[in-house]
């Protein structure tokens, strides 16, 4: 399996993302420069977390542009594997590869901390390897999370299994004071129809060593293994 | 062509929760000016394009709007002025 991880001006989380394809998958990792026009061969594609492009008008909103984005486009068009993590899924929902938006979040405040996720479906590239209802609990650090969509296509994200992770109290209920940002539904990730494509806010690339307090990330990106080499 | 100066309100779509515009109303309470029922916080966008006449200065900034400067998901934009540069 080749990953690449683009690389956007601001993007802070890609060294992280590449390190958890080399160091704890023994798989090959690129970085993608933003300006470029080839995925190198990449069979998965990342788009980390961090900013872009100073997130000017909207999060994500100028990004979508860039040269490697319409490669990046192609290739989840062709049913190519691709995962957008905090900035990345915001410029994956600008871009049309994921429903919905991300807004400030409801406490105006930038939230870093560590956050439970239950696993709402594993028919996803990014939870293929993990159990439906698992709980995971990884850091988040974003000031725009809060999952917004219309009323018909949260009904359909709900219906066709499209919501792929849910934040959750320690009852294992997706309440509101387990909700650090005030999305609808409690949404942190969600994915296409195919699930080929998945967005979270949370940093699963920041939540693989013990020393830094949880290694449930790891499952995530044990699964882009499997659903590549399937 | 002429050059026209367009400008544009982008706000959020109405139903959305919009948190700045209620703590900015929240403010303006503590402030004393109690009769203030709601804000909204958007952008105000003021371009400078070419264009054959003012309709179709309008057209292309509404395409603007429909392809970058709105989000369709979550936000709502008015034309609200157009003038020779």
């Amino acid at each position: 399996m080749k990953v690449g991880v683009v690389s956007f001006p601001g993007s802070n989380c890609d060294e992280d993302a590449l390190l958890a394809i080399v160091e704890r998958l023994h798989e090959s990792a690129v970085l993608l420069w933003h300006k470029d026009h080839d995925l190198q061969g990449a069979d998965v594609v990342i788009l980390p977390g961090g900013f872009s492009y100073g997130d000017y008008l909207r999060s994500g909103a100028i990004a979508r542009f860039s040269p490697i984005m319409q490669e990046v486009v192609a290739h989840a068009r062709r049913g190519g594997p691709v995962v957008g993590i905090c900035n990345g899924f915001q410029i994956a929902c600008e871009a049309g590869l994921l429903p919905g938006a991300l807004l400030r979040n409801v406490s105006l405040q930038f939230r870093s901390m560590p956050v439970t996720l239950r696993v709402e479906t594993t028919q996803t590239v990014f939870t293929h390897a993990a159990r439906t209802g698992a709980r995971l609990t990884m850091p988040i650090a974003h000031g725009d999370g809060r999952y917004t969509a219309d009323a018909e296509t949260l009904a359909r994200l709900e219906g066709e299994g499209q919501v792929v992770f849910r934040y959750i109290d320690a009852h294992g209920e997706p309440t509101e004071a387990a909700n650090p940002n005030g999305s609808m539904r409690n949404i942190a990730g969600v994915c296409n129809p195919g699930g080929t494509v998945v967005g979270m806010m949370p940093h699963p690339e920041r939540a693989l060593e013990p020393l830094l307090g949880s290694t449930d990330g790891l499952v995530l990106f044990e699964s882009l293994l499997t659903s590549v080499k399937a | 062509m002429t050059r026209f100066v367009v400008n544009v309100h982008i706000v959020p779509r109405k139903g959305l929760l919009d948190p700045q515009g209620k703590a900015v109303a929240d403010s303006l309470r503590t402030l004393g000016f109690a009769g203030v029922h709601d804000v909204h916080v958007g952008r105000h966008l003021v371009l400078d394009l070419e264009a054959a006449d003012a309709a179709g200065a309008e057209r292309t900034v509404r395409e603007m709007c429909g392809r970058l400067l709105a989000n369709p998901v979550t936000e709502d934009f008015e034309i609200a002025g157009i003038r020779p540069a």
